[in-house]
């Protein structure tokens, strides 16, 4: 006889029937009533209504059923919080039970009952267990002390739990010291500054003693804690990896992954001259190969992992290629990712098999696997100079194929390799030519409009080629159309007498007839040139292209180290920082790799820029398309290496223009001198800008700094109302409100003190708490004559940011201790991070592009302030006074953007982006900073300015 | 820091049964899970890990149930995939197969299980054997009195009970080599007029490897000490002993029994088996195999009439070794009809919803070579849809051999009341990932 027998009961009268059931007085009937229930439970019934009828049932010595109950008790007790409280003598008196299977079920089940009000009694039976005598006892003890933390964590740091949890890891057994790490990680992880989890090293030495013993799953507990150690020096550092290194062996992939991000990390402390380091790194490769042969999910993780860590560290597997061949049967995201690292593996050594593999990929059947493959093959050409030729010659036999996606992946990959290897494979470009009828993807249309535009000269039909694109211009994609338009201008600089009707045909579909505004600012800025200086625009259009990087889609090398702490983990597979996708954790610390080897300092350096591991300069990374503030080079497809700064527009005042310049004539030759048509075409420009500009008609690069008279005089910094921080009720009498407040300069923090209770008050002192700026009070409280009650006093105390600094959660809080003749009192607040906000914040206009550009997108963060009903200018004038400087204002159909900068006391810059919608009253602020935590807090300061 | 809740589904994404561990994530966020996965399907970007705003499914997939693990954290991925493997492992146990119907025939036995296996999200006891202890299926039967804690659940030996016993003591030790190889065959589309073939047989091996895995079956009494003593190069190399042939092991993976330290420091394999059956140790060499079963192929395919398939098969093994067993598995285009087979020895059939021929020899000899030609028709009007180049795949077995000649030195058994025991071993080598590419 089956359990399925309960599911079939579904008549009318069911629950009445089981109410009846539940009460009987034979134990079989209640049992085979109760299994009933749960079946209900199970298929998703709601038997909620049996709830004082199931917990009666709880009293019994059979242990089947009492699990049963209490499985129910988990499911209902947070919808019948009232009757929870029925269940709780039975807890207690389960955990007195002499069965230790009892106790410790009752505990584990306890913990899940999420009712705020029965949690306090649970307190002492939780006591009591979590020093039974029994390990299995203590082991479900410890993990109960994590869910109850979770429901109320004020009442565990009461009850001296969090100590006893502490005591747990010196515990005789393994699997309680395990489970007691694993609690205490996951309170540390909720609560980032509470210093649970504080690792010396006679702790560290428990848990390494305690791995060689636990269960395959306390081993991972126990790592993932580990890795969140930083060793002394690189002694330490060494003998914890001889530990770990054992680990390596294990059958479980978990275990493993766990191992290889402790020795990954630790590694960083080594020097790289010390043998141990060589034979670390020969240790590492053996297992990670050993990864691919598990089960396929567990396959992803790894690949998605070594992915990281060949980045982070090519030296480990770089003659593993073969293992990272494709097989049939593999399934498509493995197959996708082993591809990928076969292309960073590639090196000269091993390219002819690579080249082989990949070819044979490109013949398969899948989509997408197929247009990665012949990616690839691209990527080889580019990254290995000797396999460039075969690499070309591969991907002209794909094209032969004629297979759609094939062909347009492959000219997407060429055009690339023009740009790398310039003057050496156009004799290809006849044969791509070929194929421009079947191309229908942005990408590749986009890749052979540039390879025509660049080789104007070579293609004698150019001219037609580009015109037939035209005829559908506006039904091309913004990627296809700034391409086109760049492309005609390359052609028409090359050869002017033929191509001046293109010309301005595509300058006039640009501008006039276009909404967009990228495309447009394009096209003047092409307009303007050509007719201004051609001799400049020849030289602005036909420059030389810098180099492309060899390597792509490389991490951003902070984001790789973050990411190299959390192996294993999700953020590992996501390639995304935990705060990218993990609610609530945006203040939580960003994981590093410590500092490398010999430093032996101390490895807390908050400095933002890069960390003394990577000591190589950061290559150049092939970035995704659409970057901020496009690149008016041409070079969108395949940015330069370097973020130079816009070209110099001496030539492009409007003033001075002289629309039909001599240089032009040069250009075009004598015979153009009164072409009426030319003139007519150039000539039409400017008219037609003013409509689509806000601004006076400025240059286009201009425009989008336009600053135009908007900013007036400052108008103070903004400075929150008073509030209380201190009840006189808390504080023998003693009230003090206040807020923060920064004039000329200085932080202030201006209280008023009030005596509410019976006596004089005197000798009042203030000292602050460290804090994460390291706010400090520059003098002594001036409270010269002492405080007769019902009297209030206002003090200003001028504060400096010399202070020491520790990390506060939230980042702005304050804790105060104030001294008077009666006791001394504490307490916290808040203060605007517009505090700290300093008068020198306005960044240079170009320096802000190029650190917008250079912070990874990974730290921008986006806000909504709603209900503002402030015009722009208004909005940034009064943020200039809370010293937020706009430093170039934008308008874009309607809405303007204001590009701001601000500058924190400890010399952290913040980028912002306002986005204001005239007659919308939510307004977007876009943030940009290179530590991202302090985003919340600024983003506070904007709305508490912007609606003061 | 794993999972919030788990949940088994039925292929059409209902739930079956599922336990909430945390409460951080809503359950009724299971519900996304089923649209979100055909929609990655419809992409063709199906992927373990999938989002629902803040919420991430991993996910597995076993006979017709999908095991999945929700989170809202950075929760260790291998760990949760690890442990969704280890729930099928132990579910499979409890009820000989994991399935709908064996999940609803037990659901009172599964919410034990998954009270026991995981708390909080930390997984805790997931060794089967040491659950059968304390958990049964025949719960009713229980006395109060007999479910006590088995010490060995919070034991450091947590994978043996105490107070076993045997009449005979006898331990039983598999070792078994898989040979993977990946081989790309010469060109086998052949002008249709050749008649007599002679394809050269430089085939290139791409890429080889060898799994090999220690299993035991233990019967002994107590708590005994084992040692096993392996040819292995390095273990040979630090004790100054050269004799005979040795083995180099790339990567070992021991079962969680073995003293890891131990071997790391001397190489030395020690532990206390667990009772019954179990895998001690897999290792992985990476040598260049030569193909045991070498296979040659001549696929002509005359569009709009018909494909013809010559497959030679060589054993290029010891003459005195039989590989049982043997099957070769050729693809044939999915449109193909009316099969017509000859072959030298052996058997073929055609199973058309794999679309492959099967050749089976049940006993192979080292040195010789058989010979199977098949002849299918193909429809007139052709299928345009494209189709993939499946390779030939082999299957083989050859019993008291291994390719990378390891050998059990010895096998030391300790117990303390000092019985004698005898240690058994036995030799397989077979076909793991034998893949062979064609080009057609």
């Amino acid at each position: 006889m089956t359990d399925s027998k309960y599911f079939t009961t579904t008549k009318k009268g069911e629950i009445f029937e089981l109410k009846a059931e539940l009460n009987s007085d034979k134990k079989e009937k209640k049992k085979e009533a109760v299994k009933k229930v749960i079946a209900s439970m199970t298929v998703g019934k709601d038997v909620s209504a049996l709830f004082p009828d199931v917990v009666n049932c709880m009293q019994t010595d059979n242990l089947e059923l009492k699990k049963l109950v209490y499985l129910y008790l988990m499911n209902y007790a947070k919808s019948q919080p009232d009757m929870a409280i029925m269940a709780v003598n039975t807890f207690v008196k389960d955990c007195e039970d002499p069965n230790p299977l009892i106790r410790a079920l009752a505990v584990r089940t306890m913990g899940c009952i999420r009712v705020d009000k029965i949690t306090e009694y649970l307190c002492e039976p939780l006591r009591k267990c979590l020093k039974d005598e029994d390990p299995y006892v203590r082991k479900t003890a410890a993990v109960c002390v994590a869910k109850l933390h979770d429901i109320n964590a004020q009442l565990v740091e009461d009850q001296g739990f969090l100590d006893t949890l502490k005591d747990l890891i010196s515990d005789s057994n393994p699997m309680v010291v395990a489970n007691a790490v694993a609690a205490l990680s996951e309170i540390a992880e909720s609560h980032p500054n509470s210093n649970l989890l504080d690792l010396n090293p006679q702790t560290i030495n428990k848990l390494l003693t305690a791995l060689n013993e636990c269960t395959e799953w306390g081993q991972i507990f126990i790592l993932d804690c580990l890795a969140n150690y930083t060793p002394r020096d690189d002694r330490e550092s060494q003998s914890i990896c001889e530990r770990v290194t054992p680990r390596l062996s294990h059958a479980n992939s978990a275990v493993v992954l766990s191992a290889v991000k402790v020795l990954m990390k630790f590694m960083e402390m080594l020097p790289k001259d010390l043998d141990y380091y060589g034979t670390l790194l020969k240790k590492l490769a053996p297992p990670l190969v050993t990864l691919l042969s598990a089960e396929p999910e567990l396959q992803y993780v790894a690949l998605r992992n070594i992915n990281l860590i060949v980045q982070r560290r090519p030296e480990i597997l770089k003659h593993e290629m073969k293992v990272f061949f494709v097989k049939y049967n593999d399934p498509i995201y493995v197959k996708l990712e082993k591809l990928d690292i076969m292309i960073r593996l590639a090196s000269q050594a091993n390219i002819a098999q690579v080249l082989a593999e990949l070819k044979e990929y490109a013949t398969e059947v899948d989509v997408d696997f197929v247009r990665k493959a012949v990616r690839a093959i691209g990527r080889c050409a580019i990254k290995v100079e000797q396999s460039a030729e075969r690499c070309v010659s591969t991907l002209l036999d794909l094209i032969q194929t004629k297979v759609n996606y094939v062909v347009q992946e492959a000219i997407v990959v060429i055009k690339d390799i023009f740009r790398k290897y310039p003057n050496k494979y156009e004799s290809v470009i006849a044969t791509l030519c070929e194929n421009l009828d079947s191309l229908d993807e942005p990408e590749a249309r986009a890749a052979m409009i540039w390879i025509v535009g660049e080789y104007a000269e070579r293609i004698d039909n150019a001219d037609e080629l580009l015109e037939s694109f035209l005829e559908g211009f506006h039904d091309e994609s913004t990627q296809v159309q700034l391409q086109l338009l760049t492309a005609i201008v390359k052609l028409f600089l090359k050869k002017p007498t033929e191509t001046q009707e293109l010309v301005q045909q595509v300058l006039s579909l640009a501008t006039q007839d276009s909404d967009n505004p990228d495309l447009r600012d394009r096209g003047y800025i092409y307009w303007r040139l050509l007719s201004t200086d051609p001799v400049a625009a020849k030289e602005v259009v036909l420059a030389e292209k810098p180099l492309i990087s060899e390597e792509t889609d490389l991490i951003e090398p902070t984001l790789l180290e973050e990411l190299i702490c959390h192996i294993g983990t999700l953020a590992s597979v996501y390639h995304k920082p935990p705060s990218a996708f993990v609610e609530g954790s945006r203040g939580v610390q960003h994981k590093r790799l410590p500092g490398s080897a010999g430093s032996g300092e101390s490895v807390e350096s908050p400095d933002v820029a890069s960390a003394p591991g990577v000591s190589e300069a950061p290559p150049a990374v092939i970035p995704s398309q659409g970057d901020l503030l496009g690149d008016l080079l041409n070079l969108d497809l395949t940015p330069p290496t370097t973020t130079g700064p816009p070209p110099p527009s001496s030539g492009m005042q409007m003033g001075a223009m002289d629309l039909l310049g001599g240089g032009l004539d040069s250009l075009l030759g004598g015979d153009l001198g009164g072409s009426p048509a030319m003139g007519g075409g150039f000539g039409a420009a400017p008219a037609a800008m003013p409509a689509s500009f806000t601004a006076p008609v400025s240059g286009g690069l201009d425009d989008l700094f336009d600053l135009g008279g908007g900013v007036g005089m400052p108008m103070g910094a903004y400075s929150p109302p008073k509030t209380v921080w201190l009840p006189a009720m808390k504080a023998k009498g003693l009230e003090i409100s206040g807020t923060f407040a920064r004039r000329s300069g200085v932080v202030q923090m201006e209280m008023t003190l009030t005596n509410k209770a019976m006596s004089v008050m005197t000798d009042f002192a203030i000292q602050f708490n460290r804090n994460s700026f390291g706010l400090a009070p520059a003098g002594p409280l001036q409270v010269l004559t002492p405080l007769s009650p019902n009297q209030s006093i206002e003090v200003t105390l001028p504060l400096n940011t010399v202070g020491p600094v520790m990390k506060m959660e939230p980042l702005n809080n304050l804790q105060v201790a104030v001294k008077n003749n009666i006791d001394v009192f504490y307490f916290s607040c808040q203060y605007p991070i517009s505090m700290l906000f300093a008068e020198d914040g306005k960044m240079e206009r170009q320096v802000f592009l190029a650190t917008w550009k250079d912070i990874p997108n990974e730290n921008e963060s986006q806000f909504q302030i709603k209900d503002c009903h402030l015009n722009s200018d208004a909005a940034s004038n009064k943020l200039q006074g809370s010293n937020i400087f706009t430093i170039a204002k934008r308008t874009v159909e309607g809405q303007d953007m204001l590009y701001q900068s601000m500058k924190l006391s400890n010399g952290i810059w913040l980028l912002a982006e306002l986005r204001v919608q005239a007659g919308n009253p939510n307004y977007t602020v876009s943030l940009k900073c290179r530590a991202p935590e302090v985003s919340q807090c600024v983003f506070q300061s904007y709305e508490a300015v912007l609606k003061n | 820091m794993s999972a919030s809740a788990i949940f088994v589904l039925d292929l059409k994404g209902k739930v079956l049964i599922c336990r909430n561990y945390k409460g951080d994530v809503d359950m009724a966020e299971i519900d996304h899970f089923m649209s979100l996965l055909m929609q990655h399907e419809e992409e063709g970007l199906i992927c373990p890990v999938m989002a629902h705003g803040n919420v991430h499914f991993m996910w597995i997939k076993h006979s017709n149930l999908y095991l999945v693990a929700t989170t809202n954290k950075n929760s260790n991925a291998s760990l949760v995939y690890s442990f969704l493997y280890k729930l099928v492992e132990v579910f499979t146990e409890y009820f000989k197969e994991l399935e709908e119907e064996s999940i609803q025939d037990n659901f009172v036995v599964v919410y034990e299980l998954l009270d026991e296996l995981m708390d909080f999200g930390f997984p805790q006891t997931t060794d089967s054997k040491i659950l059968q202890e304390y958990i049964t299926q025949e719960g009713a039967k229980l006395e109060v009195a007999k479910t006590k804690v088995p010490t060995t659940v919070t034991n450091a030996v947590s994978w043996r009970s105490e107070g076993i016993k045997y009449k005979k003591n006898e331990v039983f030790i598999d070792v078994i080599e898989s040979i993977n190889v990946l081989v790309r065959l010469p060109c086998g589309l052949i002008d249709h007029c050749v008649l007599f073939i002679q394809v050269n047989a430089n085939g290139s091996v791409m890429s080889s490897d060898i799994v090999g895995s220690i299993k035991l079956k233990t019967m002994l009494s107590g708590m005994p000490e084992l040692r096993l003593g392996l040819n292995d190069r390095v273990l040979f190399a630090l004790t100054g002993r050269d004799k005979g042939k040795t083995v180099v092991m790339e990567d070992v993976k021991f079962h969680q029994c073995v003293r890891l330290s131990r071997f790391e420091s001397d190489r030395t394999i020690s532990f206390i088996p667990p009772d019954g059956e179990s895998e001690l140790m897999s290792y992985r060499i990476n040598t260049h195999v030569k193909p045991l079963i070498w296979i040659e192929s001549v696929i002509e395919k005359f569009s709009h009439s018909r494909v013809e398939i010559m497959v030679k098969a060589k054993g290029q093994f010891k003459k005195q070794s039989v590989a049982n067993n043997v099957e070769v598995r050729v693809p044939v285009p999915s449109d193909a009809d009316s099969p017509k087979f000859k072959t030298s020895t052996g058997h073929a059939k055609y199973v058309p919803e794999k679309n492959l021929v099967v050749w089976t020899i049940k006993s192979f000899p080292g040195g010789k070579e058989f010979l199977m030609r098949a002849h299918f028709g193909l429809p007139s009007v052709e299928n345009d849809e494209a189709e993939g180049k499946p390779p030939i795949t082999v299957k083989f077995e050859i019993p008291y051999f291994t390719v990378s000649g390891i050998q059990v030195r010895y096998m030391k058994i300790i117990e303390k009341s000092g019985y004698q025991a005898l240690p058994w071993v036995r030799y397989i080598t077979q076909s793991g990932d034998y893949q062979l590419r064609t080009n057609v």
